[in-house]
């Protein structure tokens, strides 16, 4: 029972994410706080050179086989599972992202051992891991304990900053060979780029966002002034694409893009996990929601209780007289 | 009258279904409609196709949804056939139920009506959240259920919406310096249902009812006035018919009884020039034309400006029969919006202030404003605001 | 083809959400339950194939608040057999009640087989588990979540399924069948059905139910909840108040210091 902190690393498409990093850096400091190694376990085919920023774990367990090139949930956890039954691990922290859904599931299941959801954060307490879940939208924080080894944590993005997880140093990396059990009845046949020609949301400077509080989808027309008085792009929550009001590729947050612009304006956006995750490190983020209690409120600089319908065309207009007086 | 047992099978079973097959085909409820020139089937071919026994064509095309339940088409017709009352909602609620895709607003309106009581998604237990930023009290029966003399019903839009709690907050000042007895249900209030029966939901509707029909039964009071016309209308019009025995009136009608009270209230003299549109379900259907320009021309200063089509022949502002939650719907197929028809009537009198007295007209009008560019130069305002504004010393 | 649809009821957090006394649970006094969002759009999925490829959609739900709502308008939008469970402890786990599901899909007739087995692919209150990998590791079936499309092979054997990736990507993978998907997205919002067929169905139709047996070493319960609370609002925005157009100058101020613009 080696009792250390395992990081499952999540790796796509040729590169590592940065929620990697971020449960890295989460990952060191359960480790030193209870003693024990971190780990980074490394699943791929031909992935090993991902290995080497993984640095800020002791050391990276690697295995190699073509069934993992594709990240099937279930392949990924019979593997970890195995390894984790074989090593006892005391946590195992999961991402929670498109990417692994549900592997933490299966690898609990698997090992009849205690997983939680929505982690932000989680620590040591009196010897006990403990767990910060984040449940009903983002509404309600809930407190867990976890009763039992080893402890598969679904963590959220956004628990720690990415750039405490990276390090300058490789890792050493030791090699298992597993072979997963045989092929999954689920294949991968193949990719589906979003549709090109559009507005490349991660290179933009500006970007204002529209959710459900924009109503309607002419109402859009207003977000689009705003944004070309400030010269930036439109974007959109989950709600508004699924309508059918912007494509695709508008899309940020879980299931979208993750973006980092100067400035983001969240219009009518309440602020739910899956949409802040792609975006919380927007370098300013001025929110705008009729609900004073919006959990974007907590992830905004500035907070504007109001309909943004209302304080739009104010706004537009102040940007242009504000910008002529500094030229 | 029971409009509400009615179905297409039995329409010929009843005296209004009979009435029907009189229809001239002259074509003037086509030619009054607002969206007669956009529909597939306007209310004109509508009739000939239930007479040709070919409804079917007419539920396979979304021609319905274009109805705002405005009443228009029935007040013209010569036949005095009930239209917007009997017919109408039947076709709606089949077409309703052949739509491959119930446009998005409109199905989480409907949605949000049966599950919270309100059209917009509000939680039920914020409805009366308004109370607070009122400046005089307010009983609500739940806290103290005391027989009361008025039972004031006050909506959906009028409880949630920011601009139509000043509607609120105004009649509530009304009251109480005109020394009215009244109460609200606060909480416990849900829609009284009249848009869900007149977008086609009448499943919809009959779970309002019982649900309100047995909140009225839980206390005592005299007289119900509601400050929404839609409600008035269901209330006078179809709750009746199942025990809704009160007395029963709108806010204006209500307010101008007690003009003599109230006039000597009226102390500042506004200097506008107001026009004042008449709402579908308060005019049209239900012949209330001269108690709010009554209470307008008590207040020191208004001048009354007409629009053209004004009383019966008022242009709807769209809000009714499910219109409130089609506006994307409407733009998308490229339909002018009628309250931008309407505000441009209004512009045209060259008043300072659209007056109206249904909660949906203030929002819609304001949008219309906006879009339109008028809104440096005109406001719209209920008229229990500016009665409350003419009090102010 | 035979699809089950897996359909749970969760706080609905539209009525504001209060803690209970004891901190450690939501006060139920004036909790209401509505269907997980991706349970409806599961069960819109499931609706959608049986129009197209003809077969029958069955959905479960164990007992809560409301369920009998659902349930029934489950039945008005096309479902032909509902099934609630009842008898099961209060208050289980999403784990706990993922394998005791598992065990009654298997133990009561008519349920399985089936051809795909839906369910939304995360509720809201998932704590512990996520019931679509879950019974999909109980029932030794393939598993594939955040699910958007939905294609059956004309085979019948394999479905080809459409799976969201970050970044607008999608994945469209091929999945043997019998399988569970996890739900994100119908390929249409889930329809409106009239309140009229919902009380017609309470009227015409029934809920079968089923008695829950006991679940073997019980629910295990190795999460417990220490205590909850509304989150703790560090670093909460700095509030702009007054009109827009007070409030738009303002920004313009911030946004110019911080050189935007």
């Amino acid at each position: 029972m080696t009792g250390e902190i395992w990081v499952l690393t999540e790796q796509w498409r040729g590169r590592v994410s940065e929620i990697t990093y971020e449960n890295l850096a989460l990952g060191r400091e359960l480790a030193d706080a209870l003693g024990t190694p971190l780990v980074a376990i490394l699943l791929g085919s031909n992935a090993k050179d991902l290995a080497a920023t993984l640095g800020k774990a002791d050391r990276v367990l690697y295995v190699d086989h073509p069934l993992l090139e594709d990240a099937v949930p279930q392949v990924l956890a019979e593997v970890l599972a195995g390894l984790a039954k074989e090593q006892m691990p005391r946590a195992v922290l999961v991402p929670l992202t498109n990417v692994g859904l549900g592997v933490g599931s299966f690898t609990a299941a698997r090992l009849q051992a205690p997983a939680v959801n929505f982690c932000k954060d989680v620590r040591v307490h009196e010897g006990r891991l403990e767990a910060s879940c984040v449940m009903y939208g983002g509404k309600i924080e809930s407190t867990v304990a976890l009763l039992g080894s080893p402890a598969v944590l679904g963590m959220w993005p956004g628990a720690r900053p990415a750039e405490n997880g990276r390090a300058a140093a490789s890792p050493a990396v030791e090699e298992i060979q597993v072979v997963p059990r045989e092929a999954p009845p689920v294949r991968l046949k193949k990719y589906i780029e979003p549709e090109t020609g559009d507005v490349d949301l991660t290179r933009q400077d500006v970007l204002v966002a529209v959710g459900r509080g924009i109503q309607a989808r002419e109402n859009i027309e207003l977000a689009e002034e705003l944004a070309q008085a400030l010269g930036g792009a439109v974007c959109a929550s989950r709600p508004v694409i699924d309508q059918g009001w912007l494509p695709l590729s508008r899309q940020v947050g879980k299931s979208g893009l993750t973006v980092k612009p100067k400035l983001y304006v969240a219009l009518g956006i309440s602020g739910a996990p899956e949409h802040v995750e792609g975006m919380k490190n927007s370098g300013l983020i001025v929110a705008v929601n009729t609900d004073p209690q919006a959990p974007i409120f907590n992830v905004a600089h500035y907070g504007i209780v109001g309909d943004a319908l209302d304080w739009l065309p104010a706004f537009t207009a102040a940007i242009p007289r504000r910008k002529s007086q500094h030229a | 009258m029971g409009t509400s047992q009615v179905t297409l099978e039995s329409l010929l079973q009843f005296p209004e279904g009979k009435e029907i097959l009189t229809c001239l085909q002259c074509g003037t409820c086509s030619g009054t409609c607002p969206y007669g020139d956009v529909m597939e089937f306007p209310p004109r071919r509508m009739v000939a196709m239930l007479r040709a026994g070919m409804l079917d064509q007419v539920f396979a095309s979304d021609s319905l949804l274009a109805c705002v339940a405005c009443y228009a088409c029935m007040a013209k017709c010569p036949r005095g056939i009930r239209l917007t009352e009997v017919l109408l909602p039947l076709l709606k609620e089949q077409t309703l139920a052949h739509l491959s895709e119930v446009p998005a607003e409109l199905q989480k309106a409907l949605q949000s009506t049966l599950r919270y009581g309100n059209p917009m998604g509000e939680p039920s237990r914020k409805r009366a959240a308004w109370v607070k930023t009122a400046s005089v009290p307010i009983r609500i029966l739940a806290e103290d259920p005391r027989p009361v003399d008025v039972l004031w019903f006050v909506e959906c839009y009028t409880s949630f919406h920011p601009r139509c709690q000043d509607n609120s907050r105004a009649t509530a000042l009304l009251f109480h310096k005109l020394g009215i007895d009244f109460a609200i249900l606060g909480n416990e209030e849900k829609c009284v249902g009249e848009c869900a029966r007149l977008t086609g939901e009448p499943g919809l509707f009959e779970t309002l009812v019982d649900y309100n029909m047995a909140v009225f039964q839980k206390y005592r009071f005299k007289r119900v006035v509601t400050s929404c016309p839609h409600a008035y209308s269901a209330l006078k019009n179809l709750y009746s018919s199942i025990g809704f025995h009160w007395e029963l009136e709108h806010t204006t009608p209500f307010l101008a009884r007690h003009l003599v009270r109230l006039k000597p209230l009226l102390v500042r003299k506004l200097g506008y020039i107001v026009t004042y549109h008449d709402s579908c379900c308060l005019g049209r259907q239900n012949d209330v034309y001269d108690a709010p320009r009554a209470l307008l021309q008590a207040i020191p200063g208004v001048r009354l400006a007409e629009m053209v089509h004004n009383r019966v022949n008022s242009i709807c502002c769209g809000g009714g029969g499910g219109g409130m939650w089609l506006d994307t719907y409407y733009k998308a197929k490229g339909y002018e919006r009628l309250s931008e028809r309407r505000a441009k009537e209004a512009a045209a009198t060259g008043a300072d202030v659209l007056a109206v007295s249904c909660p949906f007209e203030v929002s819609r009008f304001e949008d219309a404003f906006k879009v339109l560019g008028y809104d440096k130069r005109m406001v719209v305002r209920d008229v229990t605001e500016l009665l409350a504004e003419a009090m102010e010393a | 083809m035979h699809i089950l649809v897996i359909l749970k009821m969760v706080p609905d957090v539209v009525e504001e959400l209060e803690i209970a006394p004891d901190g450690k649970a939501l006060n139920t006094d004036y909790l209401r339950m509505i269907l997980s969002e991706s349970d409806d759009h599961a069960l819109e999925q499931a609706l959608l194939l049986k129009e197209r490829h003809g077969g029958n959609v069955t959905v479960v739900a164990f007992d809560a608040p409301e369920v009998d709502d659902t349930l029934f308008a489950a039945l008005a939008k096309g479902a032909s057999r509902a099934v609630k469970i009842v008898g099961a402890e209060p208050g289980m786990t999403t784990s706990g009640a993922g394998r005791l599901l598992a065990r009654i899909l298997v133990q009561e007739p008519a349920l399985l087989p089936a051809g795909l087995v839906l369910a939304g692919v995360q509720a809201i209150d998932d704590l512990d588990a996520l019931v679509a990998p879950l019974l999909a590791h109980q029932l030794a079936m393939p598993y594939l979540g955040i699910v958007t499309r939905v294609a059956l092979d004309p085979s019948g054997e394999t479905a080809s399924v459409l799976k969201e990736y970050p970044g607008g990507v999608r994945g469209e993978f091929e999945v043997r069948l019998p399988a569970v998907l996890g739900i994100q997205g119908a390929e249409k919002p889930p329809r409106y059905v009239p309140v009229a067929k919902v009380r017609a169905a309470m009227k015409s139709q029934k809920i079968d139910t089923v008695q829950a047996p006991a679940l073997t070493g019980g629910d295990l319960r190795l999460v417990e909840v220490l205590g909850m609370n509304k989150p703790q609002l560090t670093g909460h925005a700095e509030m702009l108040e007054g009109s827009p157009a007070e409030v738009s100058s303002r920004l313009c101020e911030i946004l110019a210091g911080r050189g935007v613009f």
